[in-house]
């Protein structure tokens, strides 16, 4: 078993994934088929997420990597005809299944972009350019981001807050109340102000329609 | 010494004797210090199940008033043992019932409990008072009814994270009101809701109570009701902790807390709403053990929480307390011993949280008396894990999970080796040890030369050869435990170094490359070895022996093949073993069952 096409195969994980932009949750479109399985067999091991490569012209040197990954992926004594390392490796990491589950519950509850008053619901944000997501619970946003504080931090930045909220629409925070932006609210993301040009005019319209 | 003491003086002497190894020790001085010092044992501790039989235990030991038995490896935890695998407790259970009617204590880890075992403890032992069921599974509510009914010196009961049939809460109503001896129940793992007004009652009625730890069911807005009438807690575990935000809730629920004055642990934390998390503030500056694995609240109130805990000896967290919050763990709580970092979301590839090795470093760095990790990641160094071992030579425990298989060192993508070979050369006590990330055979090197009191190793993922595996069985003196998965060792190592698994509680490997051929070979060679082969696929006679197993277990033994296996193990040449069992039942053996924790 060699561990000469490793290095090249993480560092070219490492100059891609550092950087790759992360909106709403992971688990990803399933349509992603092919290019799914082609970052299995590159990952190994791990469950793939919604990934969109640009890997035209870095085409023939991912296949080669692939290819002697294949080779040198342990023989499972299990039969040949096993799906590919798309599938998660039982058992790994090794987290005991009722930690398993909470997390699960958890997830789940983010996805329906539940608000429950009395649990709380989690809210991806990105920033553009950070290569870390952060979960943020809207309770916890009420207590250390409010909306003067979110508006006031980002105050003389380039940067804007945007939501996604329950209908795919990007909205800027700010537009519609407090309330109304906390109950549908699914993903925070701070990006550019250049980019956020063309998103105030719906934002008007939607809270003109719900009031 | 021929003309020694009375023998009830001698065993007055042994009294004294409480540990395990210098018990044995005793017993190995002269025959009739044997015979005296087999009859006043009082507790067992039996590592693997298989290792000794129950016959074995009682014929011995007559008048044993506390047993702990442990069964399934301990990769079974990862559901790598097949569902049916055994380690049932029954046939314990009806041995001792027999032998002893005056047995006080059950500890089991990782067995099968039916109900009927359940039942069969509850009407044959009448001072049965502690019963720790750690990793069980196999028993519903109904078992757990006959033992509230029928064990009335019941003081500890402990489901710790067992798997339950949880068909109602009903079975806490069959508590006796008359029983009033309860010092410690923990219901966590369980997922009905029990009736509260019972608990209500249960715990006002039990002035002893130290240890009550909640399920996820119990609402929040309840709990000042168990804590009022409980101010003598010491150990405490929440429900779900959320709620609507009411000032009153709020109010009985920090007047609750600051009620129990003796209170050191707390744990559960569900759902947490942040909000309601100030309630316990007051109790922080007592707290030494905390357990927020299940609270998925942020790095911001963690850090809230955490800094005002100056006591705190021991924390289980998940991984959204980020570095940020390691810092200010390490900043405030110079008492720490124990951490561990739970993944919050093990399953996704990219990092959803900003939790790296630079958290782990600081925490070494800034807690002297830190000794036991457990750490999820998603990236590593060699430099921060040669920083972590110069930090701490204290550490005991050095588990580390990497989450990406073979993971090099993100910095300079070489392998760990360097690494986690500072850890056992700075580390002179560490007994237990995980592995992740990208090693060579150096590593093992390493180990096996520098690991001189490692008990127990886990690998995964990693190495290159056998040399690797022989590295590890030709050195690690100590080493009782080894559990291997996914790593190219074979037959060589383990058949150059077969004498070295008689000195070892166990082995497991599984998705390696043992050929069957060799496992048969180590069983015919070493008959007090058990060598199971685990394979799913059928028959490994179907195959050529040349094929690789699927899992592997071994375990020294005195009791012989199992003879409770299910279709998928498959021990080697029983035959051979056979005539060995039969040849040693004609010898007396006083052989050193008993083993350390």
């Amino acid at each position: 078993m060699t561990n000469v096409m490793r290095p090249e195969r993480d560092e070219y994980r490492l100059k891609y994934e550092e950087t790759e932009l992360r909106l709403g949750l992971p688990g990803g479109s399933g349509k992603d088929g092919e290019a799914a399985r082609n970052c299995s067999a590159k990952r190994g091991f791990l469950e793939t997420v919604d990934l969109k490569l640009n890997i035209s012209s870095e085409g023939s040197s991912l296949d080669q990597v692939e290819e002697v990954e294949e080779k040198n992926v342990i023989p499972r004594s299990g039969d040949p005809a096993k799906p590919p390392a798309k599938a998660q490796v039982v058992g790994w990491p090794p987290v005991r299944s009722f930690r398993r589950n909470i997390m699960a519950v958890q997830k789940k509850s983010t996805s329906e972009g539940e608000n429950a008053g009395s649990s709380a619901a989690f809210v991806k944000v990105s920033m553009d350019g950070a290569p870390y997501l952060r979960n943020c619970g809207s309770e916890g946003m009420k207590d250390f981001m409010n909306e003067s504080k979110l508006i006031d931090l980002l105050n003389g930045s380039d940067y804007v807050p945007s939501y996604e909220d329950k209908d795919g629409d990007w909205m800027l925070v700010g537009d519609v109340p407090w309330e109304m932006f906390v109950d549908s609210c699914k993903c925070l993301r701070i990006m550019k102000g250049s980019e956020a040009i063309g998103l105030a005019p719906r934002a008007v319209e939607k809270f003109k329609n719900r009031s | 010494m021929s003309k020694s003491f009375p023998e009830e003086v001698l065993e007055h002497v042994f009294s004294f004797i409480t540990s395990d190894s210098d018990r044995n020790a005793v017993s190995l001085v002269c025959k009739s210090w044997y015979e005296i010092e087999r009859w006043c044992r009082k507790r067992v501790f039996v590592g693997n199940c298989y290792a000794v039989s129950p016959r074995i235990l009682t014929r011995r030991f007559p008048e044993v008033r506390s047993v702990e038995i442990k069964g399934k490896p301990h990769f079974a935890d990862f559901n790598l043992v097949p569902e049916g695998w055994g380690g049932c407790v029954y046939p314990w259970i009806s041995a001792m019932a027999g032998a002893y009617p005056w047995l006080e204590e059950i500890r089991l880890k990782r067995m099968v409990v039916s109900d009927e075992a359940l039942e069969l403890i509850s009407t044959s032992f009448c001072n049965f008072k502690v019963f720790v069921l750690s990793s069980c599974e196999g028993f519903s509510t109904d078992g757990l009814a006959s033992i509230a009914a029928n064990c009335r010196k019941l003081r500890e009961l402990d489901l710790r994270e067992s798997e339950v049939d949880d068909l109602s809460g009903h079975w806490l109503s069959h508590f006796p009101d008359t029983w009033t001896s309860l010092v410690s129940l923990n219901i966590a793992c369980l997922g009905s809701e029990v009736s509260f007004s019972a608990l209500e009652r249960l715990v006002a009625r039990s002035p002893n109570l130290r240890t009550l730890r909640l399920n996820r069911a119990v609402s929040l807005e309840k709990l000042h009701n168990l804590l009022c009438r409980a101010p003598q807690l010491v150990e405490f575990g929440t429900g779900a902790y959320s709620s609507e935000l009411r000032p009153d809730v709020f109010s009985n629920l920090a007047g609750g807390f600051s009620g129990c004055k003796q209170l050191k642990g707390l744990s559960g934390f569900w759902d947490v709403v942040p909000a309601y998390l100030p309630a316990i503030y007051l109790t922080c500056s007592g707290l030494t053990s905390l357990n927020l694995s299940y609270a998925t609240i942020q790095s911001p109130d963690l850090v809230k929480l955490v800094s005002q805990c100056r006591n705190l000896q021991r924390l289980w967290v998940l991984d959204y307390i980020e570095d940020f919050g390691l810092d200010a763990l390490a900043a405030s709580c110079k008492d720490l011993q124990e951490l561990r970092v739970f993944p919050s979301d093990p399953y996704v590839v990219d990092p959803n949280v900003s939790l790296t090795e630079r958290g782990l470093v600081a925490v070494s760095e800034g807690c002297p008396k830190l000794q036991s990790v457990l750490y999820f990641c998603r990236q590593m160094s060699n430099a921060a894990l040669v920083a972590i071992a110069r930090n701490r030579p204290n550490l005991v425990c050095f588990r580390l999970c990497i989450i990406e298989p073979r993971a090099p060192d993100y910095l300079t993508l070489e392998p760990l080796d360097a690494g986690f070979g500072a850890i056992v050369e700075h580390c002179k006590e560490l007994r237990r040890l995980s592995l992740s990330g990208l090693l060579t055979d150096r590593v093992f090197e390493y180990i096996g030369t520098r690991g001189r009191k490692l008990e127990m190793l886990s690998i995964a993922f990693a190495g290159d050869s056998d040399l690797g595996l022989h590295h590890v069985l030709s050195g690690c003196e100590s080493l009782r435990k080894l559990e291997i998965r996914d790593c190219p060792f074979g037959d060589k190592a383990l058949l150059a170094n077969a004498a070295k698994l008689e000195t070892m509680r166990s082995l497991w490997m599984s998705s390696c490359s043992v050929s069957f051929g060799a496992c048969k070979l180590l069983g015919q060679k070493l008959p007090r070895l058990n060598v199971e082969v685990i394979d799913e696929r059928g028959s490994p006679d179907s195959r050529p022996e040349s094929c690789p197993v699927e899992k592997l277990y071994i375990y020294r033994t005195v009791a012989g093949p199992r003879v409770d296996m299910p279709p998928f193990v498959w021990t080697i040449d029983e035959d051979a073993a056979l005539r060995t069992l039969l040849s040693l039942r004609k010898i007396e053996v006083s052989l050193d069952i008993h083993e350390r924790m």
